[in-house]
């Protein structure tokens, strides 16, 4: 894959914004459209670009396949144990009321922990589906398509 | 313009095209929705429909075949189905309150009361999230695990843990 310049520079470019967007559509979607799922998204969009015009090897040494996995659970972990927390307190499960001693502070921590929930599974979730697609044979030539 | 994207749809048989022009169905559709106000629906039908399926699917053409399979069934009775589903819901568009309708049942029923108290209550100036995440919790919570289990379903089915298994079996090749 040593001829594509043009796609690899514009990708090298582009991986900063696109992972600062995601973080942005994560923590501006209280303000803003945007949420856990579209940034999870955008997220995993970032490490497929880069996984496939640069190599899936290459980007399953930033992220290899097993941590991803684990990752997959946490998020899922993640929004089910902000419930429980609540639970635990006293209050019904996933009232994000009891995470603050002010009830609006309590919903905005939960809001972000359960966005924060979310972001993480979509995120791991697609990138390892594109690994599973992705590892299951050599990649194949352009001529090809 | 989606109409002319479908009917192109059908026509080509060469799946890598087939695949753009479905991305390029979901931006149009992504576009409809900024239409009638609904961005947040709009943005998830952009990052989704449009560019992570797009992927997933030229993934999947790279690994099976790369033209369309010839019909062995006559089109008649999908057709027939087809064509009774669309009727069925066009017939149904016509009880619709028409585009912009300031007193159609969603701005009378459940709306005010969200936008009455979500400001007092949970305080955050997107409506969408704060209903999303905070009242209906916990169907955000089952759909984020109907994500972790689909994730799971593809792993087992087609093999993230391929590379381990393989790793065995070189072990078990050098015993």
């Amino acid at each position: 894959m040593r001829h594509h310049l043009i796609l690899r520079v514009i990708t090298k470019l582009l991986l900063a914004p696109i992972i600062l967007f995601a973080l942005y559509v994560q923590f501006h979607g209280d303000y803003s459209p945007g949420g856990g799922f579209q940034a999870g998204v955008i997220l995993a969009v970032a490490f497929i670009l880069f996984g496939t015009v640069f190599s899936l090897e290459k980007v399953q040494r930033v992220l290899p396949p097993a941590l991803v996995h684990r990752i997959m659970a946490l998020g899922a972990l993640i929004y089910a144990g902000t419930g429980v927390v609540s639970l635990f307190v006293g209050y019904n499960f996933l009232d994000y009321g009891a995470l603050a001693h002010d009830p609006e502070h309590g919903q905005h921590l939960g809001i972000l922990l359960v966005e924060g929930g979310v972001g993480i599974t979509v995120t791991s979730v697609m990138i390892s589906i594109y690994y599973a697609f992705a590892g299951r044979q050599p990649i194949i030539s352009d001529q090809d398509w | 313009m989606m109409a002319i994207v479908g009917i192109a749809i059908i026509r080509t048989t060469r799946l890598f095209a087939v695949v753009m022009l479905s991305g390029v169905f979901s931006l149009l559709s992504a576009l409809l929705f900024v239409t009638l106000d609904a961005v947040d629906v709009a943005f998830t039908e952009a990052a989704v429909g449009a560019g992570i399926s797009t992927v997933l699917m030229l993934a999947t053409i790279a690994l099976t075949s790369r033209t369309e399979a010839k019909p062995t069934r006559s089109n008649v009775l999908p057709l027939f189905i087809t064509v009774v589903t669309g009727i069925a819901l066009v017939y149904g568009t016509l009880d619709m309150p028409s585009f912009g309708t300031p007193d159609a049942p969603i701005h009378t029923h459940l709306v005010p009361e969200y936008f009455e108290r979500i400001p007092h209550e949970i305080g955050v100036p997107n409506i969408v999230t704060a209903i999303l995440a905070s009242y209906r919790g916990y169907d955000t919570l089952g759909e984020t695990v109907v994500v972790f289990t689909a994730g799971i379903g593809v792993v087992l089915l087609i093999g993230g843990f391929g590379h381990r298994r393989r790793d065995e079996d070189d072990e078990e090749d050098n015993v």
